[in-house]
């Protein structure tokens, strides 16, 4: 990878390192996927260590919207740029092209409206950047399947009546919204259950049977 | 005072020495005084010039080399100059010591501190209680009705006189945020950051309606005069106790009240079927009535009332408050109480839309408290570590060198 060398303390932007660390893998894919330098939105953006990660690794102008008071708390007394919201209503308070890159990690299962935060996402950034867990994964089909219930995994660990995931979907399913809203996918990585990425060259029902999580980079088309 | 051989250390006597004081303090502060001559007078929204400007002032900490750690704290509507000193009239720590200090995340050790006392107000900057040096008497109500816009480009004077071009940060609550969000829209090129707390970009009715509560009940007392009770050597203090008592309420929330007195009585077992004060919630208030009437000028509390209740920034801007920021590089952290009910949540969030519209960077938390109002004066550790954290930021921006581990 073309990224400069990392200080010492200073978050490294490894896979491998990462997985033996047992850090968040899509995170790394996410930021691989943002060009150096750019005005990054990441929107549901945690405790802020994706916007750390972009920050110091890619020296990026990276800004957060959280639900929860904790988590922006959190980022704010790390020194991050954070706003207390949620993204089902205040994405639309954000003017058009305000950003290079929005991104999405592991939040769009819990969005109200998927549909109309990746169109606001579309339209707020020139780019989006979503990862979610796919619920296509062989497991999930083998849970409900086999055992008739809904799966609870490493990924997913709430069972169905605590977890604030409430819009779950495939990778063919995200796929299909793409293209219901004119996006085009510039790229796309399925991680599996170890966080390794699924080879490039399949097919899209391979990708959605062994890819446990999937990052997607999309554009407006024209 | 008369030198006498027997103190008097009544209750009432203190309280009247310290009422004395306060008078003394209009225009002889305990704190370092900004005087700008006839040949430098203050352009009022109200369209006069005001000449013979003073301005009181408390600085804390040492400014470098550059000149480039400097930080302006805004005091609210009955604060003044020392958030983070002995207060002369009233014998208390500052008004911001929880925030402000050595080691403190408005670091006096890091940072040059700057707070003014406000346009309007009584102790020491210009206002109604100070003497008009042309005719030599209390302003009295010939002192021009002043703005936040007016306070800020007093301060403006203030830093030019101190040599501080551009502020690492401007912060404040209440009205003393009020003051953060106008000098980002007046002077965005003289603010690195702004940290306003528990404010809003306009005063809503509700809130000036509190205010006008307040002024009657001053302008009700018949000690009052017409504005004139300095010539006449009285003051309406009953008046300006009660419109004290009907905005602490408001500072604080039913909850707070409620942990604080409950329904519990005053010294007694049994209510007395009279009109004293039987429960500790009305001695409580009468209590900061008479406290707040030893130190605070009565027509001063309606200037500056005045002042919020004209307070709308995006009037100012056409109507949209994101043109107030517009091209903005300052950076923001907005903060809320969960139970502020003057300033609501709401308020800041209209702010942060209108920075996010602007493209600005920003930063919003609305912290958990029980305590009103007031939160953002008392100890909240959710505070003190987002300031803390939104300033060392801030500061390593702007290229200061980083904090001392501790």
């Amino acid at each position: 990878m073309a990224f400069r060398e990392a200080a010492p303390g200073e978050p490294v932007l490894d896979e491998g390192v990462v997985r033996l660390q047992g850090g968040r893998v899509d995170l790394v894919v996410v930021a691989e996927m943002v060009a150096p330098g750019s005005r990054v939105l990441d929107v549901g953006s945690g405790d802020g260590e994706l916007l750390e990660l972009l920050a110091t690794t890619r020296g990026c102008d990276a800004r957060g919207i959280e639900l929860s008071r904790e988590g922006v708390n959190a980022g704010v007394a790390r020194g991050l740029a954070v706003v207390q919201g949620d993204a089902d209503v205040d994405l639309a308070h954000y003017p058009d092209d305000a950003f290079d890159y929005v991104i999405l990690s592991q939040t769009l299962q819990a969005t109200r409206r998927p549909r109309w935060v990746l169109e606001q996402m579309l339209r707020i950034g020139r780019r989006a950047v979503v990862s979610f867990p796919n619920f296509g994964h062989w497991r999930s089909r083998l849970d409900l399947m086999v055992n008739g219930r809904m799966p609870v995994t490493d990924n997913m660990p709430m069972s169905w009546y605590e977890t604030p995931n409430i819009h779950f979907c495939t990778i063919r399913d995200f796929v299909a919204l793409a293209e219901l809203l004119d996006a085009r996918i510039e790229k796309a990585v399925a991680l599996d259950s170890s966080g390794h990425r699924v080879r490039v060259n399949m097919p899209w029902w391979v990708w959605n049977l062994l890819g446990e999580q999937a990052v997607f980079l999309l554009t407006r088309k024209g | 005072m008369t030198s006498s051989v027997q103190q008097d250390n009544t209750p009432k006597a203190v309280a009247g020495a310290s009422a004395i004081q306060a008078r003394r303090e209009a225009d002889d502060p305990h704190s370092p005084v900004a005087r700008f001559g006839a040949g430098k007078p203050l352009k009022l929204d109200a369209g006069v010039e005001l000449s013979h400007l003073q301005i009181a002032y408390q600085t804390y900490g040492e400014p470098n080399a550059a000149r480039s750690n400097a930080i302006l704290v805004c005091h609210a509507l009955t604060g003044d100059q020392h958030a983070a000193s002995l207060n002369p009239v009233t014998g208390k720590p500052g008004w911001w010591e929880t925030l402000v200090g050595p080691g403190k995340p408005i670091d006096t050790e890091r940072f040059y501190v700057i707070c003014a006392n406000v346009l309007g107000g009584c102790m020491g900057t210009t206002g109604p209680a100070s003497t008009n040096p042309i005719t030599g008497l209390p302003y009295g109500l010939d002192m021009p009705v002043v703005t936040i816009r007016d306070m800020v480009n007093a301060q403006a004077m203030l830093l030019d006189h101190l040599g501080i071009d551009k502020l690492l940060c401007v912060a404040g609550g209440s009205m003393g945020g009020m003051q953060v969000l106008q000098w980002a829209a007046s002077y965005p090129e003289r603010v690195f950051s702004a940290l306003p707390i528990a404010t809003g970009a306009r005063h809503s009715a509700q809130n000036i309606a509190f205010h006008e509560v307040g002024r009657q009940a001053v302008m009700a007392d018949p000690d009052w005069r017409g504005g004139h009770y300095l010539a006449d050597g009285v003051t309406p203090h009953r008046g300006l106790a009660v419109a004290r008592m009907a905005a602490h309420i408001t500072y604080m929330s039913d909850q707070s009240l409620h942990n604080k007195f409950g329904r519990r009585l005053q010294d007694r077992a049994m209510p007395t079927f009279g009109f004293d004060a039987d429960f500790q919630v009305e001695s409580y208030l009468r209590h900061q009535g008479e406290s707040f009437v030893q130190r605070f000028d009565p027509n001063s509390y309606l200037y500056v009332t005045r002042a919020m209740d004209y307070f709308d920034l995006a009037a100012d801007h056409d109507g949209v408050l994101a043109n107030a920021f517009r091209g903005a590089k300052t950076r923001f952290c907005v903060v809320s109480f969960t139970s502020d009910w003057l300033f609501p949540t709401e308020d800041s969030r209209a702010i942060v839309h209108a920075l996010n519209a602007s493209g600005a960077n920003v930063s919003f938390t609305e912290i958990e408290s029980d305590k009103g109002h007031d939160a953002f004066l008392l100890h909240e550790p959710e505070l003190t570590a987002i300031t803390r954290g939104f300033l060392d930021s801030a500061a390593r921006a702007f290229g200061l060198p980083a904090a001392r581990q501790a």
